[in-house]
Parts: C-alpha cells; sequence; structure tokens
C-alpha cells in the first residue's frame, strides 16, 4: 500500500460520461493490496466498466466475503452501497439483498477460497436460483490473505512457492456454473484489461446469474515458476474464444463486419452483444457443447477465455418466485402487514 | 515509436519544465526542495552559481520559468519560483566563505569589459577565479548597470545590489568608473586578450510630436527620468502625470511618479490591455496603487501654454484585424480627448546605441545597426570582441544578461587557451534513485492542493511616501514553507526499466493523472490519441519503453505528471523507479576537455 494520499488533480481533458462523472469518481480507497495484485487490475476493470456504462454510483450494491479478494469493494465505487460480510457467505447476503430490493444493480466480489471451499454450497444455490447479480470470482488459486495456502481451484501439479506439489484435483468454477445454471458465464484474466471490461459490463447488463472466473495472480504468493495463475503462465496458455468488442444500446448501426465473423446476442433489454468470433466452431448459446468444448481444451492445457455462454432471456429468482416488482422499502405499512384477515384468506387458499 | 534515449541530457532537463525555460537553466526544483527544508544557504549557492544575482532576480526577474511551470497545467497557477528565490537570498547566513576564490597568481591574461550592467559582472564572476584580470569601464559612478540606474528602489533596494554586485567586485574587478568608453578602436590598441561588450541598450525612444520642444522643460524620456530618480537628481513630480507607454519601463514610470508626488497618475496606452507589453504581475500592481490604465489611445500633440505644458491630446482607436490576423489601430471618428497634465513620462521603447564603436574596424553590423554575433558563443566578427547582455540582441532582461555573460565567459576562456570557441562542454547530469525504504522517498512526494500563496505587502500608506520602501514584504518562513510545498518535484523522474516489468497494469490504475498506457507500437502521432488520456500537448515528450513481454511497448506522457511517485511505490517489480536529475550547466573552467561529461 502506499502512504500518501491519492493526489486530486485529474487529468485536464479526462472525459466525463452521459451523466456527468469522469471515470476517476468511481475508484474507491487507495487499495491496502500487495502493489502489483491481480486484483487491484480486477477493480480498475469494474471502474472503468461502471463508467462507460454512466451507472449512478448509488444504484450500485457491492457485497463481498472474506480474503484479499473480498477487500477489493472498498477500493472501486466509493459512492456505492457496500457490504463485507463473514467467509464463503456473500451468496446469501446478496440474494436476501437482492429480494428485498431489486432494483439495486449487485456486484458479488469473491475469491476462490471464499467461493470454493468454505463457501462453495453457498456458490452452488445462488447459481441455481439464478439471483440477479454480477458474481466475480478472482480466482488465484491460493488463499492470499492467509499467507498463500493452495486453494481448491489450485491445478493438480502446481507448485507452492515453498516447492510443495498439489496433489488434489481443482474445481473448475466455469464448469460447476454451467452446469448449475448460470445464466451468463465467462473466464478472463486481470492482465488482460481490454477483455475483462466489455465482460464486466456484459455481465452487469446481463439479467440473471452472470458468473466470471476470473485468474488473477497473486504477486506474493503465487506468480512465480511452478504456478499455474502466474502472469507468464496466463499469459502463454490464454485461448480466447471470442472477443466481446461492443455491447451497444438498441437499435444502433452496425459496424462493419465480414459474414460469419461476428455474432450478435440480443438480451432481454435490447443492449446487443456484439462476439467476434476467435474459435469458429464455438457457440456461446450452447451450453452442453460448451462443457464439451471447455473440458476437451483444459485437456490440451489450454484456459479458455471470453464469454463462455449466454442466455439471453433468462429468468432470475424474482420471476420464480413471482415477487412483488416494487423494491420492500418503497411499499407502505398496509402492503407488507395486510392484517390478520388477509392472513386467514391466505391460510384458507392453501387448505 | 522508438525507445526513449533517456541517456540524453535533453530529455529529462525538458522534463524539467521551469529549468528548461530559465535562460541560465538554474535547478529550480532543488533550490525549492533546499527552501522546504529550511537550508537557505544552499538553496542561495545553487542559485548563486546558475544566476549570480539572486537576490536581484528574486525580486525582478522575468520569469520565464513561471509560465512554463507544469503546476499550470494541472491547476490555476505556477510556483512561485521567483519570490522563493528571494527567500533563499533573505533568510541565508553569510556566503562569503562560500564564493570561489581567487587565484593571488594571476592567468597573464587581461580582459576589458565595457558597462558594468549583469552581463559583464557575470563574465567577470566566471573568469576572475580562473585568474583572470578584468578591467570593468562604466560612466555610471557605480557599477549594476539598469539593475542601479533603471529599476525602482521600492522594487529593489539598493542594499540588495550592492550586496550581490559587491561580491564581484571584491573578487579584485579593476574598475574605472565614471569613464564612458568613447572608441572601441582605442579600446582595441590596449593590450587587452579579449573585450566584452555589456553596454546595455541605453537609448530611450523619444516621441516627436507638435509641442515636444515647447514642452521640453515638462516631458521627459522614461529611462532617463528613471535614472535621474535613481541617482538622487530628481526628487519631485507634478501632481498631474500621464505616462505615454505600455511596457514594464511605463509600469516602473507611473509607479515612480506616484511615490514623488504625484496624484493623478495615468498609463495610456495605444494598444488594448491584454497586449501591452508589461508583466501581468506589474500591470496588476500599478493598479492596486490607483494608477488607471487607459487603452487605445494615440498622442497627436503636447498642448502648451505661454511656454508651458498644459497636456497632451489624444485620438481614440480601435484594433482593426485583416485577413492575415495583422493588426491596425483605426480611429474611431470619436472626438479627440485632452488629458490636463503638469509632466509626461515617455516609456515607448529603448534601443542600444554604439556610437562608440567605429565602423571601420572590421566588425559587421546588421541591417538594424546591431553587431553581428554568433548566438551561442557571442563572438562578433572582430574574434576578440564578444557583446551580451541587452547591447548583443536588443532590450532582454536581466537572467538573459546573465544567460549571455556566462556563454561568453566560456568562450574568451577558450579564445585565451587558444582552443576552438565552437568546441564546448555538455552539461553535467546525475541521475540518483531516490528510494529510501518501501514507501520512502529522500524527497516530499505528498502533492500540495493549495492555490499560490500571495507574497505580503507594506501597507500602501508607507510604501507610497518614499521611494526607497520596498513594495514586498516577501515570504516569510511559514509561507515560503507552503509555497514551496506547491513545487511538483518535477526533477525526481520517473524512470522504466521494461525487463523488470510484469505488466500488471498497478501503475497504469494508481497514476492519478492518466500518464501511463501499456499498447501496441505505432507512430508518435498515432499513439498520441490512443493513450488512456489522449496526449494533445505536442510539446511535451513521450517517453516510450522497448517491446515488452507481451509485445506491447509502455508509453508514458509527460505532460501532466505530478511526480508522485504512487507508479513507483505499486509496482511490484521496482520496473518504476524515482531519479533525481540535476543538470548543470557548463561554465567557463579549467577542466580538460569533456573529462566533466560522465552523463
Ligand atoms: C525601467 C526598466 C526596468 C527594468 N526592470 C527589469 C526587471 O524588473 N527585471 C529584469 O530582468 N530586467 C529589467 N529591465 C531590463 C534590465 O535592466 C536589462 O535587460 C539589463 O540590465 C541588461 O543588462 P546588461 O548587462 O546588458 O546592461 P545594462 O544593465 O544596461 O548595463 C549597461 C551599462 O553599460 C554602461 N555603458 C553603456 N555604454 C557605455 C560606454 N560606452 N562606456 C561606459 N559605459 C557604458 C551603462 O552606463 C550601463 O551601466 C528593466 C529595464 C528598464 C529600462
Ligand atoms: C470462517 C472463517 N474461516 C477461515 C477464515 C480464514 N481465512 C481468511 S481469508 C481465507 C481464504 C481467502 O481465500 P480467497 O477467497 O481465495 O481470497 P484471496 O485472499 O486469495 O483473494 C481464509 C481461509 C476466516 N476468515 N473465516
Ligand atoms: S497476498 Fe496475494 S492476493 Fe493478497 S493482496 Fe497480496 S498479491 Fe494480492
Ligand atoms: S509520478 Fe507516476 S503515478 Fe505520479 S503522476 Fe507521474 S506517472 Fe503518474
Ligand atoms: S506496476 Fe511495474 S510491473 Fe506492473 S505494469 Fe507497471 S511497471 Fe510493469
Ligand atoms: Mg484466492
Amino acid at each position: 500500500m502506499t502512504y500518501i494520499p491519492k493526489p486530486g488533480f485529474r487529468h485536464p481533458g479526462a472525459a466525463v460520461n452521459a451523466i456527468g462523472y469522469a471515470r476517476r469518481d468511481y475508484e474507491g480507497a487507495v487499495s491496502t493490496l500487495c502493489a502489483g495484485c491481480g486484483h487491484d487490475s480486477i477493480s480498475a476493470a469494474i471502474v472503468q466498466a461502471c463508467f462507460e456504462l454512466d451507472l449512478p454510483p448509488h444504484r450500485v450494491a457491492k457485497l463481498s466475503g472474506i480474503g484479499c479478494s473480498s477487500k477489493t469493494p472498498a477500493y472501486f465505487l466509493g459512492q456505492s452501497h457496500g457490504f463485507n460480510g463473514v467467509h464463503g457467505r456473500m451468496p446469501s447476503m446478496l440474494t436476501g439483498a437482492n429480494l428485498a430490493n431489486r432494483d439495486l444493480i449487485y456486484l458479488g466480489v469473491s475469491g476462490d477460497g471464499d467461493s470454493a471451499s468454505i463457501g462453495l454450497g453457498q456458490f452452488a444455490h445462488c447459481m441455481r436460483r439464478c439471483v440477479n447479480m454480477v458474481y466475480i470470482v478472482e480466482n488465484n488459486g491460493v488463499y492470499g490473505l492467509t499467507k498463500g495456502q493452495f486453494s481448491a481451484t489450485a491445478d493438480e501439479g502446481a507448485v507452492k512457492k515453498d516447492g510443495a506439489v498439489n496433489p488434489e484435483s481443482p474445481i473448475d468454477l466455469v464448469a460447476l456454473a454451467l452446469q448449475l445454471g448460470a445464466t451468463f458465464v465467462a473466464r478472463s484474466f486481470s492482465g488482460d484489461r481490454e477483455q475483462l471490461v466489455p465482460l464486466v459490463k456484459a455481465a452487469i447488463t446481463h439479467r440473471g446469474a452472470a458468473f466470471i472466473d476470473c485468474i488473477s495472480p497473486c504477486v506474493a504468493f503465487n506468480n512465480h515458476a511452478g504456478s499455474t495463475k502466474s502472469f507468464d503462465y496466463v499469459r502463454e496458455h490464454n485461448e480466447a474464444v471470442n472477443r466481446l468488442d461492443v455491447i451497444v444500446g438498441r437499435g444502433e448501426i452496425t459496424a462493419a463486419y465480414a459474414p460469419g465473423e461476428v455474432e450478435e446476442i440480443v438480451q432481454h433489454d435490447g443492449s446487443i452483444l456484439r462476439l467476434r468470433k476467435l474459435a469458429a466452431e464455438y457457440d456461446p448459446r450452447d451450453r452442453v457443447a460448451a462443457m464439451t468444448y471447455l473440458e476437451e481444451r483444459k485437456a490440451a492445457g489450454e484456459i479458455v477465455t471470453g464469454v463462455l455462454y449466454v442466455a439471453p432471456d433468462a429468468r432470475d429468482l424474482h420471476d420464480h418466485l413471482e415477487t412483488v416488482e416494487t423494491p420492500l422499502n418503497q411499499l407502505g405499512d398496509e402492503e407488507l402487514c395486510p392484517g390478520a384477515d388477509a392472513l386467514a384468506a391466505f391460510n384458507a387458499g392453501l387448505r | 515509436m522508438r525507445p526513449t534515449d533517456i541517456r540524453s541530457p535533453e530529455y529529462f532537463h525538458k522534463v524539467v519544465d521551469c529549468q528548461w525555460a530559465c535562460p541560465a537553466h538554474t535547478p529550480v526544483p532543488e533550490y525549492i526542495r533546499l527552501i522546504a527544508a529550511r537550508q537557505y544557504t544552499d538553496a542561495y549557492m545553487i542559485n548563486w552559481k546558475s544566476n549570480v544575482f539572486p537576490g536581484i532576480l528574486g525580486r525582478t526577474c522575468d520569469r520565464p520559468c513561471e509560465p512554463a511551470c507544469r503546476r499550470v497545467r494541472v491547476e490555476k497557477e505556477p510556483v512561485a519560483i521567483c519570490r522563493l528565490k528571494r527567500v533563499a537570498a533573505d533568510h541565508k547566513e553569510d556566503v562569503r566563505g562560500l564564493l570561489p576564490r581567487v587565484p593571488a597568481e594571476k592567468n597573464g591574461k587581461r580582459i576589458a569589459l565595457v558597462g558594468a550592467g549583469p552581463a559583464s559582472l557575470t563574465v567577470a564572476r566566471d573568469l576572475l577565479p580562473l585568474g583572470y584580470a578584468c578591467v570593468i569601464f562604466d560612466a555610471d559612478p557605480k557599477a549594476g548597470g539598469m539593475m542601479r540606474s533603471q529599476i525602482p528602489k521600492f522594487r529593489l533596494p539598493e542594499e540588495v545590489i550592492d550586496e550581490e554586485v559587491g561580491y564581484i567586485l571584491e573578487m579584485g574587478v579593476e574598475a574605472r568608473f565614471g569613464h564612458h568608453v568613447d572608441s572601441m578602436r582605442a579600446l582595441l590598441r590596449e593590450p587587452y586578450d579579449a573585450i566584452f561588450v555589456g553596454s546595455g541598450a541605453p537609448r530611450g525612444r523619444d516621441l516627436d510630436l507638435p509641442g515636444r520642444q515647447a514642452a521640453a522643460a515638462n516631458v521627459h524620456v522614461g529611462i532617463d527620468w528613471l535614472a535621474n530618480v535613481s541617482f538622487g537628481h530628481v526628487h519631485r513630480i507634478g501632481e498631474r502625470v500621464v505616462v505615454l507607454g505600455g511596457g514594464n519601463t511605463a509600469m516602473d514610470c507611473c509607479r515612480s511618479a506616484r511615490r514623488l508626488g504625484g496624484q493623478d497618475v495615468r498609463v495610456v496606452v495605444r494598444s488594448g490591455f491584454e497586449e501591452m507589453k508589461a508583466s501581468p504581475w506589474e500591470r496588476e500592481e500599478a493598479v492596486r496603487e490607483g494608477i488607471p490604465i487607459l487603452n487605445y489611445l494615440v498622442p497627436l500633440e503636447f498642448t502648451v501654454e505661454r511656454g508651458r505644458l498644459t497636456g497632451v491630446l489624444f485620438e481614440k482607436v480601435r484594433a482593426v484585424y485583416d485577413a492575415n490576423g495583422r493588426r491596425e489601430l483605426v480611429p474611431t471618428g470619436e472626438p479627440r480627448i485632452h488629458m490636463p497634465c503638469d509632466d509626461v513620462l515617455i516609456a515607448v521603447g529603448q534601443e542600444t546605441a554604439f556610437p562608440w564603436i567605429e565602423r571601420d574596424l572590421g566588425m559587421e553590423f546588421d541591417r538594424w545597426d546591431r553587431p553581428v554575433l554568433d548566438p551561442v558563443t557571442m563572438q562578433s566578427t572582430l574574434p576578440r570582441v564578444f557583446f551580451g547582455g541587452d547591447a548583443a540582441f536588443g532590450p532582454k532582461n536581466i537572467i538573459w544578461a546573465v544567460a549571455h555573460g556566462h556563454e561568453a565567459a566560456i568562450s574568451i576562456h577558450r579564445l585565451c587557451r587558444g582552443e576552438d570557441v565552437h568546441d564546448r562542454l555538455p552539461p553535467t547530469v546525475n541521475l540518483v534513485s531516490q528510494k529510501m525504504g518501501i514507501h520512502e522517498w529522500s524527497y516530499d512526494s505528498e502533492i500540495s492542493p493549495d492555490e499560490r500563496y500571495r507574497v505580503p505587502l507594506a501597507p500602501q500608506a508607507v510604501a507610497l511616501k518614499n521611494i526607497a520602501v520596498e513594495s514586498e514584504l516577501g515570504f516569510d518562513e511559514r509561507l515560503a514553507f507552503l509555497e514551496a510545498q506547491r513545487c511538483l518535484n518535477c526533477d525526481v523522474q520517473t524512470v522504466f526499466t521494461g525487463s523488470r516489468c510484469i505488466e500488471c497494469d498497478a501503475c497504469v490504475d494508481i497514476c492519478p493523472m492518466d500518464c501511463i498506457t501499456f499498447t501496441a507500437n505505432g507512430e508518435e502521432e498515432d499513439l498520441r490519441a490512443r493513450l488512456r488520456a489522449p496526449a494533445r500537448n505536442l510539446t511535451q515528450s513521450l517517453y516510450a519503453s522497448d517491446a515488452l513481454k507481451s509485445g506491447r511497448i509502455m508509453v508514458k506522457d509527460e505532460d501532466v505528471c505530478l511526480h508522485c511517485g504512487l507508479c513507483a511505490e505499486r509496482c511490484p517489480t521496482g520496473a518504476w523507479d524515482m531519479q533525481k536529475f540535476l543538470l548543470d550547466m557548463a561554465q567557463a573552467t579549467d577542466v580538460p576537455k569533456h573529462a566533466c561529461a560522465h552523463r
């Protein structure tokens, strides 16, 4: 971390977005993570995405568990709502918040330890229920905060800084998310800002459970030779299936692309994800094919990144439960507590 | 873009905007840090070495460094560089023991210097420690040139001139004051190894309008009048004074008049307020002292009654621009304006004059009757004769006179040693890491958000009563510290080592000014458009690295970097480091050729 405050001066030519904010208005406190931590890069990508989407900061809620990754919501969106909960419990807290106020944009930030170890059950149910949220796992293959023990996503055969080799097989959170019913699934790398920013924007605009597994090197404990989550290793093995070049609003004119080169996916709100294909046969709307493809490429030693799956017309938890449209904090006492007669009538309906 | 060659002394020198802009290349941030550390004597000596007259310049410099100050590009006003220089002079201890020693045994070379202004004095200061005999001639009774004869005492007290001119005279100058040099031919016949002409631009322009002769007793050429005030020949002026002209001389005339009995003093200028040549701060002071500045008025006539000046007649004009943007002043047709007054001061410019240099000596003069000179060596077409200061290229200012003096001294020294005057040493450069610990730097990297501090002034009631009362009081230690903290330490350079970089983006994200980008290489023009913040200031360099592991390059736009060191603090590998760049201009010296050119 740094001891001097980040100066208030800004580039005199800094752009402002449609609601009058500059990118730096979406920053948070200065990070206390290790210098060079991949997690800081992800924070910066979130800042950039929210700036580009013209999001009013007070419409965003950030929730997290425990870990270096889970600390990061302090370092971005300083003007948004935030809740730092117990280890592995971000999904249930976020689900509750979302049920109470469906109007906010929910950003769940977690780590591989937080989500794949102690919070695996929470992760699974939140995906399965299709809570409308962005779920980002900042995946470094270790418990960074507790000094670098292997986490459940560490690859078999990966070497720890002290030389120990991981004998266990890893949990692939992308495979799990696909299998459990997440409706937007992507993988990226903290060191590839150009890929990550559009993915975060797409995940935010997506309605449903949008999961991003973001490989994020831990410079303190997992960035050495023998690590499979280091800058060098990920750069060498990264194979993107597609490039999400732009997200455009409803009815915008499309840029010129050769036919077959580009795929456009229209989401529920009319926004369009424009994907430039890199793997010709890859279809991000085919969940089963995606799962097979991922397994094949993993066996070949590749780290597949990009938009891996989208269900553009997904139904979320509120749709499933047929909840009231209005956030609870906007309902009056009478609507929230309709009284004994209403209860009696309801019970009678179940007899 | 090709990788930037940071080994070239020019590259980082340009980043230190103030030092680059200073004609004498004073290491500004270095002395400002010393002031913040209350090491006033050290701060003074750094100045003294570069610009010879820190106390004088700290009150009067034209300060080309300030408009160049990086601070202007990130907020409203520059660091008060000039007035901090005065702080070093005001608060220093006795520096006599720190001045260079003059050898008792001389080198046998004699130099004649015509004029005892800042240019000649600088030449003498540089040459005396090398064993030269320096003979200075001046028509005035004391040394200092226009610093003494023109600049009014309320801006520059006599003691400050005496002290700083004294340091040089005490080195053993052979003074011939009260001695006007009448003939260059005669001087050339005397046994001098070289002659330096620092005679200034002593001729004030007059206005040959109807009534000028008849009103002569009350119409004065500004610089002659100021000299008479300075030397105590004039103590009073009429109650109503009209000053003609819009430059700094006009400002000194009107403010002096205000102190010598002028009640209704006004400045009348042909052009508009914005185009006036006077420095903004000089204009500001005049206005503050209750002197109106009237624009777009062209003088037509001095009106005279019974042999005495009664006023000035003006025609109102407006500016009209032709297709090429050239301005013309066209009468508006409004009735003429008569301004009654008791005295007029004409401050419409000054020029060089060399009536004492015969034109058949083989010394070439150009069509403006100025000597033909080599702008680097200051040598005339007579190899033994050098020029500097206002005499060289027309009226400029003190700091330029000093810069010319340094260059001429180098030339004279080389000439006297039988060396080629064009063969000159490069500046010495020193680049040292400032890292003290993980988050510790040897400089104060925190950025002060404070706006520029104003220099406290003497109460007007006191200042306007006596022309010898200095109008500015100078910063006290507390204000000096706060103002010094505004300096961005532009000499503490961001130095990048590509082989260490893991491309983690930490520096990109922490940088408050969006200076740093990792991107595919391209031509500079193309790169400038696609950086994290577009690099539109073409006067500022891009710092480009070689290709990194990913094939991309690092590009840093130097334009608005705060030198806060956050990039280096965030870098996990030390690929960024903050290194202090100290550039010392070569001066006349006995060190053999190239010996001190280590970079
Ligand atoms: C009113 C006024 C205010 C100014 N204010 C400022 C200011 O605030 N800051 C600033 O930086 N600059 C200022 N200047 C400009 C500055 O004074 C000059 O640029 C500077 O002094 C030039 O230095 P110099 O060494 O070339 O010659 P000068 O200072 O002009 O000195 C030349 C000397 O040579 C002598 N001399 C000339 N011919 C002969 C001869 N034939 N024989 C013997 N002696 C001779 C003269 O008597 C004079 O003393 C001001 C100028 C004027 C007129
Ligand atoms: C209930 C509970 N169990 C254990 C811990 C100790 N602990 C703190 S952080 C952490 C692991 C965090 O790993 P991860 O989510 O990958 O975050 P990282 O620091 O790697 O970003 C553990 C086990 C805890 N804080 N609470
Ligand atoms: S320990 Fe690792 S994960 Fe935690 S801040 Fe440091 S680099 Fe980042
Ligand atoms: S010193 Fe580094 S972090 Fe600070 S403004 Fe300059 S480039 Fe940016
Ligand atoms: S912080 Fe250092 S290692 Fe990271 S990108 Fe910047 S220079 Fe490279
Ligand atoms: Mg982890």
